[in-house]
């Protein structure tokens, strides 16, 4: 079942699938590509922005920033 | 050194952030370091001549440490100086010779990235792999063999942090550097042959460019504007082969701006799975994200920050009173000591009124932002500094800042330079620039002086329901105004000047760190080395300006006045013959008044004196007369200057300060021609609230011109924030009268 990443809830984890709109050359350096597995470590105490785990390092995204990727909830 | 191998002259050091580049970078060239920015631009350009050259008849060897960066495909300043000293486009900057590429062994897959994109280049380079001590910890093995047979370059495992391996590293990048075969990674079949095609056209059209080269610069093309627009000179037909070729691929919705990213993944990821070994079971938690369940947890997360912040307040406030108390001391000392070698005269005045009063000013300062740059760099060397903006950024963002606008608006409660210093940490454009604009308005410890007096000397001691002082309160106040108001002026500055898309904040949370004292006090030195040469230079120059203004012309006294301070002087010399200690006293009095009247004759006639009369019709609607006026000209070059600028022409004593009750009583007492006060508890609200609006501070403007690389901007930061203080102003004096508060 495909959501968007803001979806996720922490703890939950996720292939991604694609980007809805153009992909933000930043995130693929970083290497959210097709085919990545992500993880939803945690929120921010205001509830965003999200704390991600993607091959092995963290990353902070704001949430409007991770519902343009899409994955696949594993 | 063997056969064909080019003596190396300049060692680039290439890497992402937090690799530990710095470290690397201080061990290899010891303390031969030096720091500049590239032409144009705030990136500092850290160089240093690499240890044991140089002297003994080697030769010079240069070490540059490139900024940090995710890609060459520039994204950044950063991103995009490090592609142009690499590829040799920087202004004044020959490309290095060999490149040590730093990656984190903890993090191989995202550090091999950039790697791939430095090792397309064709410049001989080593890979550095650091952290090697932290990989060992975490159970992670490399095969750097291996990796080394891969890549085409010496791998060379270090520890920078703990000196291994530094002199392997050495060593290979002056011998063994080697060009790397390129590497083939894979690209889908339709973004290739349009790759292909466009690099045929390139590679004609601009037949200097190494032919190794070509693909890469094809593929940055078709990604990168800035980096396309580049070649609109140099190859015309290019540039419009490779816009042709976007239009095509878009229609056909190729998603060709990721070929590169999934092609050059697509050969790293494989790579790292058959080098990397992970030991220890790879689920267990970093003792790092151990640490994050705490420090950004829901509740502790904020209460730690705010504790945190606590503590930085106390020390810049508290602990740093002694040493600033010190420093004005040592000025005062070192003015009469200059007074009694220097000889009488203008030259003595300018240097001491002028000079040296001007530069204590700023010195004095020191202690706080000492103590801010400590904590600031400290909690950047541990990872801290991501910490506090993530927790801040959703609140921060509803005034269209970031998280990471956080640290330089507190820092500017201690002084608005390390707080626009601070912005730098800021990696979007555009939130730099609206939080450089706006963190003047926070309530920095110079506009203190200012509040202590006309609070002092018109607020009432009491308090509020028995509970709060009503001073306090006035200061409290004036520090929420200034804060609100920093608020209201970024969500303008947001909404209405910087429009376009809000800003993005994809910002690694790198793991935490043990602090290394040494970098930390390094930094903390470098940029308050900074602050003192940028603000001093500015301050020296004008300060002379401002008392040459203020001393000049030397009108003639009136005969009135004239026999006024002969008569004084002549009964000081006869009470001193007279030989009675309280005559003597009474005389020294009458003489010092006496001698008060003069300056402040002199004051209204100087050149301030007259610009103060000048201002005064488009200030009196404020409630400030002409001293006021002069004062705030005067202060124009800082703003605690109004108070020794009132003083001077207050006849207070040019020794009088804010705690002076002289000078509270000097302006209690000062009245108008028809017998009103000059001051009344209105005009002093009115007058701080322009000091918490108007930018009264050359030190803010330098710096601020500095880091945004432009008069422009910091011509309407102090346009903007006279306006503020003006309106504001305007309506409390008015509205006070209204209400007849007057
Ligand atoms: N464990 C370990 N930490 C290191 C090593 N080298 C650097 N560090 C730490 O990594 C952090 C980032 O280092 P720095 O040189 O500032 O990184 P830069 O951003 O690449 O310049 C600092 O806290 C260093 O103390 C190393 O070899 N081992």
């Amino acid at each position: 079942m495909t959501t968007s990443l803001d979806q996720l809830k922490p703890g939950e984890s996720g292939r991604i699938d694609g980007f809805s709109g153009s992909a933000p050359g930043r995130l693929l350096e970083m290497g959210l590509l097709p085919g990545t597995v992500v993880e939803v470590v945690r929120l921010a105490p205001l509830g965003d922005p999200m704390d991600l785990k993607v091959r092995g390092f963290h990353l902070s995204l704001r949430k409007k920033e991770a519902a343009h990727i899409i994955v696949l909830r594993s | 050194m063997s056969e064909g191998v080019r003596a190396v002259t300049k060692i680039a050091l290439a890497g992402n952030p937090n690799v530990g580049k710095t470290v690397l970078f201080n061990a290899l060239t010891g303390a031969n370091q030096k720091v500049a920015n590239y032409p144009g631009v705030t990136v500092e350009r850290k160089s240093g001549r690499l240890t044991g050259t140089g002297k003994d008849g080697v030769p010079a060897v240069e070490v540059v440490d490139l900024p940090g960066c995710y890609s060459l495909n520039p994204r950044s300043i950063d991103e995009r100086i490090a592609h142009d000293v690499l590829v040799g486009h920087a202004q004044n900057e020959e490309p290095p010779d060999a490149v040590i590429c730093v990656v984190d062994a903890t993090n191989l897959e995202r550090n091999l990235y950039l790697i791939t994109q430095v090792l397309d280049l064709g410049l001989p380079a080593v890979l550095g792999l650091n952290m090697i001590d932290a990989a060992e910890a975490a159970g992670i093995k490399i095969d750097t063999q291996a990796l080394s047979e891969a890549l085409g370059v010496p791998v060379i495992p270090l520890a920078a942090r703990h000196g291994r391996g530094i002199e392997d590293v050495r060593d290979a990048v002056l011998n063994r550097a080697v060009v790397p075969p390129l590497i083939d990674w894979p690209v889908r079949d339709d973004v290739e042959a349009q790759v292909r095609r466009l690099g045929e056209i390139l590679a004609k059209e601009y037949s200097a460019l190494d032919e190794r080269r070509v693909r890469f610069e094809v593929f940055a093309a078709l990604t990168s504007d800035v980096l396309l627009d580049s070649w609109t000179n140099r190859a015309p037909g290019f540039r419009d082969a490779v816009l042709a070729a976007r239009a095509e691929m878009e229609s056909s919705s190729i998603p060709y701006q990721m070929a590169e990213t999934m092609g050059r993944y697509g050969w790293v990821s494989p790579l790292v799975q058959r080098v990397v070994q992970r030991h220890s079971d790879a689920h267990a938690r970093s003792l790092s994200d151990r640490m994050d369940a705490v420090l950004i947890h829901r509740v502790w997360g904020p209460a730690i920050f705010a504790a945190v912040l606590v503590l930085i307040f106390q020390a810049v406030f508290t602990w740093a009173v002694p040493a600033m108390d010190f420093i004005e001391w040592s000025v005062n000392g070192i003015g009469t000591g200059l007074r009694s070698v220097l000889p009488d005269g203008v030259f003595e005045d300018v240097i001491v009124e002028g000079a040296l009063t001007g530069v204590g000013n700023v010195v004095v300062f020191l202690p706080q932002i000492l103590i801010l740059f400590f904590f600031l760099g400290l909690m950047e060397d541990t990872g801290y500094m991501a910490r506090s903006a993530f927790i801040m950024d959703r609140a921060m963002r509803r005034f269209g800042l970031s998280g990471a606008s956080v640290v330089p608006l507190l820092s500017a409660y201690a002084c608005a330079i390390p707080g626009i210093m601070a912005a730098r940490t800021l990696p979007d454009e555009r939130d730099r620039i609206i939080t450089i604009m706006v963190v003047p308005l926070q309530g920095c410890s110079a506009r203190l002086p200012v509040y202590v007096l006309f609070i002092g000397a018109f607020i009432p001691a009491g308090t509020l329901l028995g509970v709060v002082g009503y001073q306090s309160l006035a200061m409290t106040s004036l520090y929420f105004l200034g804060t609100g108001m920093a608020f209201v002026a970024a969500w303008v500055l947001g909404r209405f000047v910087f429009k376009g898309e809000g800003s993005s904040f994809v910002m690694e949370l790198p793991p935490y760190r043990v602090p290394q004292w040494k970098l930390v006090f390094r930094r903390m030195i470098d940029r308050s080395r900074v602050f003192v040469v940028r603000a001093g230079k500015i301050i020296f120059g004008l300060s002379i300006l401002l008392w040459l203004l203020a001393a000049y012309p030397k009108t003639e006294l009136t005969p009135d006045l004239e026999n006024r301070l002969a008569t004084a002087q002549e009964a000081v010399v006869l009470a001193e013959q007279a030989g009675d200690p309280a005559v003597t006293t009474l005389a020294l009095d009458a003489q010092a008044a006496a001698q008060n009247q003069v300056a402040s004759f002199r004051t209204r006639n100087s050149y301030i004196g007259r610009f103060g009369r000048a201002l005064e019709p488009v200030m009196a609607p404020l409630g400030f007369d002409w001293k006021i006026s002069a004062g705030i000209v005067a202060s124009f070059a800082a703003r605690e200057v109004i108070v020794s600028a009132l003083a001077t022409i207050y006849s207070a004593g040019a020794d009088a300060d804010e705690e002076s009750l002289a000078l509270r009583d000097a302006i209690k007492a000062d009245t108008y021609p028809d017998g009103t006060p000059v001051f009344t508890s209105l005009v002093a609200v009115s007058l701080m609230v322009f000091f918490v609006f108007a930018l009264q501070c050359m030190s803010t403007l330098a710096i601020a011109r500095r880091e945004l690389n432009s008069w422009f901007w910091p011509a309407v930061m102090w346009v903007y924030m006279f306006a503020l203080a003006y309106v504001f102003s305007l309506v409390v004096y008015q509205g006070g009268l209204a209400l007849g508060l007057g």
